[in-house]
């Protein structure tokens, strides 16, 4: 019945069989039931696509290299359930073609059990339908756009960081409390990202909050034209929905033209160490004040437990990378997979995964809450406000936890860490 | 008025840089017949001696001057090692061969010193100075200009009033006559590469510390918009190519000023079209292009 | 080789191939799916280039414009709930028709340029395929891209084929497909034409070719080549995003035409195969190198991009020609030393290698 609305390709079929009968098909559909795949007896693997060439490779390169020396430091004190995690980082320099290549061969040449910590939204949005008609855990994607939050549509693909609109929310509430007569104004990349922003930042301050709107082009890095027009329009404290370097090329050409507003950035782009290689000497005076929005734990912050945690893997595991805000993304992303194998049970299946992160027992390692449950897949679901002072990037303040278009101090306590790390 | 002049004087810097780039095209393609593909990456290799230089000497001078000597050097070496080997059956081979180089230089620097961004001081404030309540051009854009007027002096003079000028374009133009005549056509086209890639040197020196950085990738724009230059201005010409770089410079200022910055590729793209549909071979090419 | 011939000979390849898929791995089945894309517009870039002697960087545009074109069909066609081989056929109808536009627009506008300026024009078309979906985000989805409703396999294949491989056969189809056509207009009175406008326009204006027609044509076959690679990796990717199809896509396409050969469609197949293959394996191999970890992470990816540039210059220093013109000049020289051996039939015959227009300017 099928075939007949195929004629050609049923003739070819038919002729195929009778010429190659022997072959075997080996597809992922005729797999033995009880076999799961990435699974043995003493490993996990688990595979990712992350830009380590091209452009887009210096901002991100180093956040894969710090879940691997998480999942090293895992191994070395036993595994999950007495497994070892397999971690296979394939190079997809931030290209969508390359992207749809290498997670096709992590996924039906090497079998890995999940996708984890994908980034980028173009290379990721292009395998998200291959990942769930493959029926593969996308796990913890790195990147902020809402895409990932569609458990109807997508139910193997899960967030990890806090979305734009729940970053741009944050921000909006933070700096209406503290500067509730300044001008506003967005400067944003001219994508979803900056799109979602621009959605969120009007949501909490009016769709008549932003006195200007500039948009930068990845392919153009001169922004003096936007910068003047935001310094002509009186803009006294700029949203940035930009990626580090362009945040970066925003504060430095404003401070050429003698403007100084305050900055409000994204995570995205928000990242002290980052910002500073690119503004080098002059970093301290244009980052004094600096406002930004995270949910992790601060790297400077070498009081807290996961940092100095964090800290001491990375010098024994990643000897020779800096550690900074990627080394603790990366690190937070493998802790955050681990909590699932662990609570996946002894014997995990993809089923049972998904069944963990459904039940919302994985925590994480935030100061915010995780989404995660039967009806939503959002990743972290608030910020915490970070404030550049004397060149140190630190917390400022409570949590804020949003819901919606309702924006609300978070007081519940971030949960302990377990001992050395790991969950037990 | 202030917008306007602002966003014009803004775009005339970064198109004097840009005019810089193409011209180092520019001579390529008169010494040799070829687009070098990998011309950005090289310029960016010397970029890197220039920043270990300077962080080793505190001296941005020495940085400049071992970028111009590595620019010299390395556009010799590529010459002699892998461009003169390829071979003229088609001149696509020497795009695929400079691709190639591209691949190489980028994934070696990339090896060495790493994918991230390296911030580079300038040797003049970046500040545009108030002249009249009017504030457009900073001493850094100043010193880019002084930078663009002696290079392109400089080769005017070398081209038109020197024997060595002379014999360049002499063994471009008909290698094998220049042959005959005693001009060395091999040495001088290996000088045409030196020279080219020094000048590409000294333009992504001026250009990176006003992008986002020094990085392996830190001129493919600028290559791409350098290569649309140079096009624009006629291939031949060294004076097409310090105007297109500046209007060019000037409609990616203007464009992003008043239209938005997403339509700047686009504008470049309509205003490479009206040029070409005018003049197949850019604005200034000085010969006709020849038919057969 | 009359068309009859050539005609059986295709849809033997076609069998062949489609057969060879059932003893293939998923995985490997995609990598066929996508050298047979590829190959679309590669072949489209020697007829282009090598046949008609236009240095384009443009054919990743070209390749975009089949990839959009074909997914807005094929949403559209979800969306009013049509299904079954319309939903494969008239997408596919769309991407050709839509890049052939394309190609028939630049054709106009820039068939007259020659060598450099023809290369940067292209080039400047390439670079604003960003700007173009960002600026009509609503339509073509932004950086993001489109996702696209795709014709599954049927429901009786389920289990016995792998989703990966039913969706190699139809790039399998249309890539021979297009690989007839363009053989046929190559070795017949176009081809003819073209050659002789790329080895001397004066000439070929004088015996009666029309010079600006033949070169509008060339754009618009090629244009439609490169349609039906886009639509074919829209199709098995399911997604078409800017991303996807940048200038480097264009320099990859045009370093695998010249590295397979661009004097020959034959050259295309290899090219093709190298565009795909070639990365992936060096990826393999410098994946387990025994490196300290810190060097590990200085050599990953980069290694492998250092490797592939250097077989690149190694290729164009040593076999200028190409891996076909290679295998032609053995084939000869086996011919010579060796005169009752029978040549393969199906070798085609070495094409004099393109002339661009590169003529020294006027002193």
């Amino acid at each position: 019945m099928t075939s007949s609305k195929y004629p050609v390709l049923a003739a070819a079929v038919t002729a195929a069989l009778a010429l190659g009968a022997c072959g075997s098909s080996g597809g992922g559909d005729s797999a033995a039931a009880e076999d799961v795949p990435g699974v043995t007896d003493t490993t996990v693997t688990v595979g990712t696509h992350q830009p380590l060439t091209g452009p887009a490779a210096s901002g991100y390169s180093s956040i894969s290299p710090a879940t691997k020396a998480y999942f090293d430091y895992v191994n070395d004190n036993g595994g999950v359930h007495g497994r070892t995690i397999e971690y296979s980082v394939k190079d997809d320099g931030y290209n969508p073609a390359n992207t749809q290549s290498v997670v096709r061969e992590l996924v039906l040449q090497d079998e890995v059990f999940a996708i984890l910590g994908g980034l980028g939204t173009p290379p990721h949005s292009s395998v998200l339908d291959f990942l769930n008609d493959n029926e593969v855990p996308d796990l913890f994607v790195a990147s902020g756009s809402p895409t990932w939050n569609q458990p109807e549509e997508y139910p193997y693909t899960y967030g990890f960081m806090q979305d734009y609109d729940t970053e741009s929310k944050v921000l909006a509430t933070y700096v209406q409390e503290e500067f509730p007569d300044a001008t506003y104004c967005l400067f944003g990349q001219d994508d979803d990202f900056g799109a979602d922003f621009k959605t969120g930042l009007e949501a909490a301050l009016g769709s008549d909050g932003l006195a200007s709107s500039q948009v930068y082009s990845t392919a153009n890095t001169d922004v003096a034209a936007q910068i003047s027009a935001m310094q002509a329009a009186g803009c006294e404290v700029n949203f940035l929905a930009s990626i580090n370097g362009f945040s970066a090329q925003a504060i430095g050409t404003a401070a050429k033209l003698g403007y100084f507003p305050k900055w409000a950035a994204s995570s995205a782009g928000g990242d002290y160490n980052t910002l500073s290689s690119y503004l080098g000497e002059n970093t301290d005076k244009l980052l004094e004040g600096f406002i930004s929005a995270n949910y992790l734990p601060a790297y400077s912050d070498e009081a807290d437990e996961w940092t100095a945690k964090f800290k001491e893997i990375n010098e024994e595991y990643n000897p020779g990378a800096p550690f900074d805000g990627n080394t603790i993304f990366g690190m937070s992303l493998g802790y955050l997979f681990v909590e699932a194998l662990h609570e996946a049970g002894e014997d995990p299946t993809r089923e049972s995964l998904l069944e963990a992160l459904e039940s919302g027992s994985v925590k994480g390692n935030g100061h915010v809450p995780l989404g995660f449950s039967a009806d939503s897949h959002a990743g972290y679901t608030g910020g915490m406000i970070t404030l550049v002072s004397g060149g140190v990037q630190s917390y400022t303040g409570t949590p804020y936890a949003v819901d919606g278009d309702s924006v609300s101090a978070y007081t519940e306590e971030r949960a302990a860490m377990p001992e050395n790390g790991i969950p037990q | 008025m202030d917008r306007f002049l602002f966003l014009t004087v803004d775009g005339l810097a970064r198109g004097a840089v840009l005019a810089a780039f193409a011209l180092s095209l520019v001579i390529i393609w008169r010494a040799a017949r070829i687009v070098n593909f990998a011309q950005g990456a090289m310029a960016v290799t010397t970029t890197y001696v220039a920043f270990t230089v300077t962080s080793a000497t505190g001296s941005y001078w020495m940085g400049l001057a071992s970028a111009v000597a590595a620019g010299l050097l390395l556009g010799a070496v590529v010459e002699r090692t892998v461009m003169r080997f390829v071979g003229n059956t088609s001149p696509l081979n020497s795009v695929i061969a400079g691709l190639g180089l591209l691949l190489v230089i980028q994934a070696i620097l990339g090896m060495i010193f790493g994918n991230g961004y390296r911030a580079m001081a300038t040797p003049f404030s970046t500040s545009p100075i108030s002249i009249g309540g009017i504030s457009a051009v900073s001493p850094y854009d100043l010193f880019i200009f002084a930078c663009i007027a002696v290079i392109v002096g400089g080769l005017a003079l070398l081209f038109t009033k020197t024997s060595l000028g002379l014999r360049l374009r002499a063994a471009a133009f008909a290698p094998d006559l220049a042959r005959l005549l005693g001009v060395r056509s091999s040495r001088m086209l290996t000088l045409g590469w030196a020279l080219s890639s020094a000048v590409g040197a000294l333009a992504a020196l001026l250009i990176i510390p006003t992008e986002l950085g020094l990085n392996p990738h830190a001129v493919d724009t600028v290559f791409v918009y350098a290569f649309t230059v140079a096009v624009v201005g006629g291939l031949d010409s060294a004076g097409g190519a310090v105007a297109g770089g500046l209007a060019v410079g000037v409609v990616l200022s203007w464009v992003s000023g008043y239209l938005g910055a997403t339509l700047a590729p686009i504008a470049v793209l309509v205003l490479l079209l009206a040029v070409l549909l005018l003049r197949p071979a850019g604005l200034f090419s000085m010969t006709k292009e020849r038919t057969v | 080789m009359n068309p009859l011939k050539s005609l059986l000979l295709a849809a033997g390849a076609a069998a062949a191939l489609i057969s060879l898929t059932f003893g293939l791995e998923a995985f490997v089945s995609y990598q066929l799916a996508t050298v047979c894309a590829y190959l679309c517009a590669v072949a489209g870039l020697t007829v282009l280039t090598g046949s008609g002697g236009q240095l384009s960087l443009g054919q990743a545009a070209l390749m975009a414009c089949g990839a959009y074109s074909y997914a807005l069909c094929a949403n559209a066609l979800a969306e009013a709930g049509i299904e079954g081989p319309v939903l494969l056929l008239a997408p596919l109808a769309a991407a050709v028709l839509g890049a052939a536009l394309l190609g028939l627009v630049i054709g106009c506008a820039a068939g007259r340029l020659h060598g450099p300026y023809l290369a940067g024009f292209t080039l400047a078309l390439v670079v604003a395929i960003p700007a173009v979906t960002s600026t009509f985000s609503g339509l073509l989805g932004g950086d993001q891209g489109l996702w696209i409703t795709v014709e599954k396999r049927p429901a009786a294949l389920r289990g016995a084929v792998s989703n990966e491989q039913w969706q190699s056969w139809p790039a399998i189809l249309c890539a021979v497909a297009v690989m007839v056509v363009l053989n046929n207009l190559l070795r017949g009175r176009f081809g003819r034409q073209l050659r002789a406008v790329r080895d001397n326009d004066a000439a070929a204006s004088l015996s009666g070719v029309n010079v600006a027609r033949t070169k509008i044509i060339s754009f618009t076959v090629s244009a439609a080549a490169a349609g039906v690679g886009g639509g074919l990796l829209a199709y098995i990717t399911q997604s078409a995003s800017p991303g996807a199809y940048s200038l480097v896509l264009s320099l990859y396409l045009l370093m695998a035409a010249v590295i397979g050969g661009i004097g020959s469609l034959t050259g295309a197949v290899w090219g093709a195969l190298i565009m795909v293959f070639l990365p992936h394996s060096i990826n393999s191999l410098t994946a387990d190198l025994p490196v300290s970890a810190d060097m590990a992470q200085r050599l990953d990816g980069n290694l492998a991009i250092a490797v592939f540039g250097t077989i690149l210059i190694l290729v164009i220093l040593l076999a200028p020609r190409g891996i076909q013109g290679l295998l032609s000049a053995a084939a000869r020289k086996f011919r010579v030393t060796a005169p009752t051996a029978v040549p393969a039939p199906s070798t085609p015959p070495l094409q004099p290698q393109p002339q661009l227009s590169t003529t020294k300017g006027q002193p």
